[in-house]
């Protein structure tokens, strides 16, 4: 029997397999510094020809599931309750209750800040400004304060961004009942802004004396998030 | 440790095979972890985001170490060696239609088995670098972030591709997979497929073969 490298001899052939590992760390890494460019056009091309798998296929559209806390909180409708806080004055809402409210719908692109985005999503539910009207929060306060029932999210808004008439507490999506991950039964939906100002799992609304920066702004995002105007980035307003 | 028989010959050593069922298990964690995490079908159904999260980190984590392991055995440095070089068979092989014939000399591993090492070795590092940059996000911008996850996420997709591939060529070769599994594969099996590197382990002289080279010798 001959010796375990009995088949080897030195420098035998070249070293094709250093070589493609070095290849790809190289087109890795300018892969991950045009990142972003290279998102939205796989993002635009997978749309174009193949719209139906663009949930499956990385970084070219469709929802990514965001929580900040362990999997998603579970609410039904039945239990579903929005407490909103305008000065001394404590509302509680039920599912039902928000149903009764007028209410409006709207198709607009979903833009998170971390670079995906989703056209043409529809939301209905209760315009955020007639809640506003109709409990008297401008009264007692120049912001809103927004909490959720996952217990650790956060936002909030300036009255005037609060009264903007694409800015929905959204009870349905995409024609259905927001599901649990999309942060049912209710949630915000703040459309002209970055996905992380439309808090899921909607619970609770105060009126405040200023803006207090919500769960990611005390983390380093933009506390007004205007897309196209913040955040560092530049992606076309949404419609 | 049991050396080649008449009829056997020994392919890999237990270390080599820990090692190479080690990885395989935490790269296939790895794998179901991300299609919880990935899927929204999935993570929908199951929710427990956290667990999930902290699972895919850890394996993530982990899967430097059986590889720095498995450098410190010499078998598998040596068959790192083997996979690294191409050899002038290497490239004939790749171009051949009847490759599986024997015809060809070909060495301890085939063109094919070398493309898949070296992938599969590069997607190790590129998917922990960007797995670990994701990890500690709070220092990267968000435009790098993007390109991290566009990244890991892409490579993610064509390590899936490759795995499947890989499985079901073994499925297709029952010796292969008895070499992995008990470290000795028949003679006949590596005279036909891996000619070059069974005559030198026979310690025999290849003889001439229709046109074909020689497999270099050893001394």
């Amino acid at each position: 029997m001959a010796a375990e490298d009995a088949d080897l001899t030195p420098a035998d052939g070249k070293p094709i397999g250093r070589r493609i590992v070095l290849g790809m760390a190289g087109v890795g890494a300018v892969a991950v510094v045009l990142g972003k460019q290279l998102t939205s056009m796989t993002s635009n091309a997978v749309g174009a020809v193949a719209p139906q798998i663009q949930s499956v296929i990385p970084a070219t559209g469709g929802f990514r599931i965001y929580t900040v806390t362990n999997g998603y909180p579970e609410m039904t409708t039945a239990a579903y309750r929005l407490k909103i806080t305008s000065g001394a004055d404590v509302t509680t809402l039920t599912f039902d209750d928000l149903a009764a409210l007028p209410q409006t719908s709207m198709t607009k692109d979903f833009q998170c800040v971390t670079g995906w985005r989703v056209d043409n999503v529809a939301w209905s539910g209760v315009l955020l400004s007639d809640i506003i009207d109709k409990f008297g929060l401008s009264a007692n306060g120049t912001a809103l304060s927004f909490t959720s029932f996952d217990g650790a999210y956060t936002e909030s808004l300036t009255m005037e961004q609060a009264m903007r008439p694409d800015v929905l507490v959204a009870t349905s999506m995409l024609g259905g009942p927001i599901s649990q991950e999309h942060g049912g039964p209710v949630r915000l939906v703040v459309a002209p802004m970055y996905a992380y100002k439309s808090i899921k799992w909607l619970d609770g609304i105060e009126a405040t004396p200023t803006v207090e920066p919500g769960y990611w702004e005390v983390r380093g995002y933009d506390v007004d998030a205007w897309v196209g105007k913040s955040n560092g980035r530049s992606d076309a307003p949404v419609v | 440790m049991p050396q080649s028989s008449d009829t056997q010959i020994r392919r890999f050593t237990k270390a080599e095979r820990w090692i190479h069922r080690i990885i395989a298990l935490d790269i296939g964690l790895l794998i179901v972890t991300a299609a919880f995490l990935y899927i929204p079908d999935l993570s929908a159904r199951v929710g427990n985001r956290y667990i999930f999260r902290i699972s895919h980190e850890i394996l993530g984590f982990a899967l430097p170490i059986p590889v720095i392991i498995a450098f410190c055995f010499l078998a598998f440095r040596l068959d790192v060696k083997r996979m690294n070089r191409f050899t002038r068979v290497d490239w004939q092989w790749l171009r051949s239609k009847d490759r599986r014939t024997g015809g060809l000399a070909v060495g301890k591993f085939n063109a094919g088995q070398k493309l898949n090492a070296a992938f599969q070795f590069g997607a190790i590092i590129i998917m922990f670098v960007t797995g670990a940059a994701l990890y500690f996000n709070e220092f990267i911008s968000i435009d790098l972030r993007t390109g991290f996850t566009f990244v890991h996420d892409w490579l993610a997709l064509i390590v899936v591709i490759m795995v499947i591939g890989h499985m079901y060529m073994a499925q297709r070769e029952p010796y292969a997979r008895q070499g992995l599994r008990t470290g000795f594969v028949p003679r006949d099996w590596a005279m036909r497929e891996h000619r070059g590197w069974a005559q030198a382990m026979i310690g025999e002289t290849a003889p001439a073969s229709e046109g074909e080279p020689q497999p270099a010798q050893p001394e």
